[in-house]
């Protein structure tokens, strides 16, 4: 390895970048840089910043406060195409380019050279989509194939070229082998280190610490929106790196109450449902409340709507109360006593157009109707009652839920799962996205469900909420569970590192 | 943590009931007629009078029975652009019965029975195998109209048999098709609105993913909502088949579009999730009070189909700025 690259002045140098949405604080005080042909890695939690900077670099966001300097000047980017024209491209996770189109089209895509009459000049795209192509390493790339026919791998290595036809100058690669296989991860791994040697800036983000220590020059870890560091590589361990992403953090968590656990309510053996879920066996009991840690990826959603019956199991077993069940739908692991508060509030949890009311009894209607009709009162009760109960901001029952603040909105979410009276609620990513009055109080809310008796399965991204909140914490990676630790036992280290192993999962498929 | 009870703020039920009702496209669309009815009126009194005022709602009761449906099927997040096409094909089921001496009860219920079978065809098709509702409907208007041309050649039904004209009868001398319009707008307003059922239809609409995790069926809902638009198209269809003494065997033009415009114009959300049958009624009749007006404020009849689009885009319109006042309430 080449170690740290000497003090060349940066191209790109962000300094106090702070970034607010309504009700979160993004970004505080950031300041990052990067050099010339340096990979310079960006690491932290889910949730600790990484995309909103990438962003802004971008240019997909303004910052509120700091200041972007491009080469010592100071530059703003008002879109991202602006960071585009400033020698600034992005790959991202989600690869966006055309699949109906050509490899030589999707290169090309909004800056083809052109001919005499300002027609585009088909001959020489394909010509220099191949000569960089070339320059990459890559031979085996038939520029005319549509982009739809090609691996994850070989799209990956399009989107690359593409970024290179604008010639850019920084690249900054979100998560870029977290689809790839092996193979492709090492060829990526050439890509990368040839454009380093052409002096462009690389900014890589990646879960994997292994990555880090193979291809990264140095290192900045955020943390809650906030800078920690930035390293050398070559100074640094794994152990290091995982002390600055987890912290020593003191939260303003609502402190768990002791609650009497009881006997199994969910038992689950051996789950299967291609590709996410590869074998899960837990058990769930009575007042305890389970976190699942894992990286975004890992499989818990996915795992969740099985049990869900959203995507019903192939295989393996479920068992409610000690007696088997398949579940097949949401209405027969409604029936079983389950209840599912989404990942995504808005996409999956309310029904915005509609009032308070009428999605707290969403999931009951049955319940509530007599000869089909609704009952009214009860109905209007029962969302005054979740109101009352969670201290739910509103003007009104009859208030519209999209008009609500995204705490109000989750315990609205939580209210009408609650109405069912289930014995087991998985809660996916709880207190995502909303501010910390609300994540306390829906702290509290969990842990007096649980000293009432109910099961409590909590996937949550956030290790401080993990260690929280659950009674035992298991952690799930490439769709199993990997590891499990009680509640005494565990540490924000010990999860991480479970969580980011790159130890392949035995037997995994 | 602020106490729970501070979290709501004393019921006015009144207040805001009243409040709520003003901020209302029924409200609106109430207001605009009575204003209509008052202006034109004053300017030419034949326009208020009975014998207008009858024909006003007699000829476009129809429009309003099918836009009930329309409203529902529009309101669960789908669209039947071949109600037109249909409607047209009933009624010369219906008259083709009464002239072959099927009874006339046959005549009157077996269409509906008819519509109800076609539209839950066209329902299983979005339902269950998620081809797009608008280009179900395309291709059954096509299937529909070719299909009504080629069997019909374009001859009128005449003959029909006495005591057949149920859209001519006048019970206590008001029109039937008035009182189906208001007893049917009443019963499908009180089922979209006090029903598990009716309930489903706006989850659906609004938020398909969260209806399903809600443990609400997609695809037996979209069944549902095409199967009861069968019922109001069925019966529109007989109202629009009784009418007159003879039944023009060719699809009434634009006839889907007219029934849409009452659906959207009378608020309801042409992505789904919102808009009641009561406001698509209002806006039936307010659209057929507006052509009839234009004759008697001597303005060519013509001009009815821009005042449509000018209340569509209005209505689009006032609905996207209630849509961001309540972005920017967050």
């Amino acid at each position: 390895m080449e170690g740290g690259t000497p003090a060349t002045a940066p191209i790109l140098k962000l300094d106090g970048i702070a970034k607010s949405f309504p009700g979160v604080r993004a970004l505080k005080g950031v300041s990052f840089e990067v050099r010339p042909g340096e990979v310079h890695a960006l690491l932290g939690e889910n949730g600790a910043g990484k995309s909103t900077l990438i962003k802004i670099i971008s240019g997909v966001y303004q910052p509120d406060e700091g200041t972007i300097a491009l080469d010592g000047r100071p530059a703003r980017f008002a879109s991202p195409q602006e960071a585009q024209a400033a020698g600034i491209a992005t790959i991202y996770q989600e690869l966006l380019l055309f699949p109906e189109l050509s490899v030589a089209e999707n290169i090309w895509m909004g800056h083809a050279p052109r001919g005499p009459f300002g027609t585009i000049d088909w001959a020489k795209a394909r010509a220099k989509a191949r000569e960089l192509l070339e320059s990459l390493d890559i031979h085996d790339l038939d520029v005319t194939r549509t982009v739809g026919s090609l691996s994850v791998g070989n799209r990956q290595r399009v989107e690359i070229a593409k970024a290179l036809s604008h010639n850019a100058r920084i690249l900054i690669m979100d998560e870029p082998t977290a689809a790839l296989t092996e193979h492709d991860v090492e060829r990526l791994f050439g890509i990368v280190r040839r454009l380093r040697e052409r002096g462009v800036g690389i900014i890589y983000i990646s879960h994997r610490l292994e990555e880090i220590f193979t291809l990264a020059d140095r290192v900045t870890v955020l943390r809650d929106g906030e800078y920690v560091a930035t390293r050398d590589v070559k100074d640094i361990t794994t152990d290091d790196l995982i002390a600055m992403m987890v912290g020593r953090r003191i939260e303003a968590l609502f402190p768990k109450m002791e609650a009497k656990i009881g006997e199994p309510v969910l038992e689950v053996e051996n789950l299967v449902r291609r590709p996410m879920t590869r074998g899960v066996s837990l058990t769930v009991r009575a007042g305890e409340i389970v976190g699942l840690a894992g990286l975004v990826g890992a499989g818990r959603s996915e795992f969740a709507q099985v049990i869900f019956g959203v995507t019903p199991a192939e295989s393996g077993t479920i068992r409610i109360g000690g007696q088997p069940v398949r579940i097949r739908s949401t209405g027969e692991a409604k029936r079983h006593g389950i209840a599912y508060v989404p990942e995504d509030r808005g996409l999956q949890g309310l029904v915005r157009p509609m009032k308070i009311l009428e999605n707290a009894s969403l999931a009951v209607l049955g319940r509530l109707s007599r000869n089909s009709f609704i009952d009214r009162k009860a109905e209007r009760q029962l969302a005054v009652d979740a109101v009352r109960k969670f201290s739910i901001r509103a003007s009104s029952v009859e208030q519209v839920v999209n008009e609500l603040s995204g705490g109000n909105q989750q315990k609205v979410v939580l209210g009408k799962w609650l109405a069912t009276q289930p014995r087991l609620l998985i809660m996916d990513e709880p207190t995502r996205g909303i501010d910390v009055g609300a994540k306390s109080e829906i702290h509290r809310l969990m842990s007096e469900l649980a000293q009432q008796g109910l099961a409590i399965l909590m996937i949550s991204s956030e290790l401080p909420e993990i260690l929280g909140m659950s009674d035992r914490i298991l952690v799930m990676r490439q769709g199993r569970i990997v590891a499990e630790f009680p509640r005494a036992e565990a540490t924000q280290e010990k999860i991480a590192a479970a969580m980011m192993s790159d130890v392949p999962v035995a037997g995994a498929a | 943590m602020t106490p729970a009870t501070a979290t709501l703020p004393p019921e006015r039920p009144v207040f805001d009931r009243v409040r709520r009702l003003f901020g209302s496209q029924e409200a609106v669309l109430f207001l605009a007629l009575i204003l209509l009815f008052t202006i034109v009126g004053s300017y030419n009194e034949r326009y208020v009078a009975d014998r207008n005022l009858s024909s006003i709602f007699l000829g476009n009761a129809y429009i309003a029975v099918a836009a009930i449906g329309m409203s529902m099927v529009i309101i669960s997040g789908n669209i039947d652009i071949s109600v037109g096409s249909l409607i047209g094909v009933l009624a010369t089921i219906s008259g083709t019965l009464a002239v072959e001496g099927y009874g006339i009860v046959t005549a009157w219920v077996v269409p509906i029975i008819c519509s109800v079978v076609f539209t839950s065809i066209t329902g299983a098709l979005v339902a269950y195998l998620r081809m797009p509702a608008i280009v179900v409907t395309l291709g059954m208007l096509s299937i529909l109209k070719g299909g009504l041309i080629s069997v019909t050649d374009g001859a009128w039904i005449n003959n029909l048999p006495e005591g057949y004209g149920l859209a001519q009868l006048k019970p206590l001398g008001i029109p039937m098709p008035i009182y189906f319009m208001v007893v049917l707008t009443i019963l499908a307003a009180l089922w979209m609105r006090y029903t598990a059922a009716g309930r489903a239809i706006y989850a659906v609409g609004g938020n398909p993913e969260a209806a399903r995790l809600s443990g609400i069926s997609r695809e037996r809902t979209i069944m549902m909502v095409f199967a009861v638009h069968g019922v109001f198209t069925g019966i529109a269809a007989v109202l629009f088949a009784t009418q007159f003494q003879t039944i023009q065997s060719t699809v009434p033009p634009n006839l889907e579009l007219i029934i849409i415009t009452a659906s959207v114009v009378g608020g309801v959300s042409i992505l789904g999730g919102t808009g009641t049958v009561i406001g698509s009624t209002l806006a039936a009749i307010l659209l057929a009070a507006i052509g009839s007006a234009l004759i008697f404020i001597d303005v060519s009849a013509y001009w009815l189909r821009a005042v449509q689009g000018v209340l569509i885009l209005l209505t689009v319109l006032a609905d996207l700025e209630r849509r961001r006042r309540q972005r920017k309430a967050l």
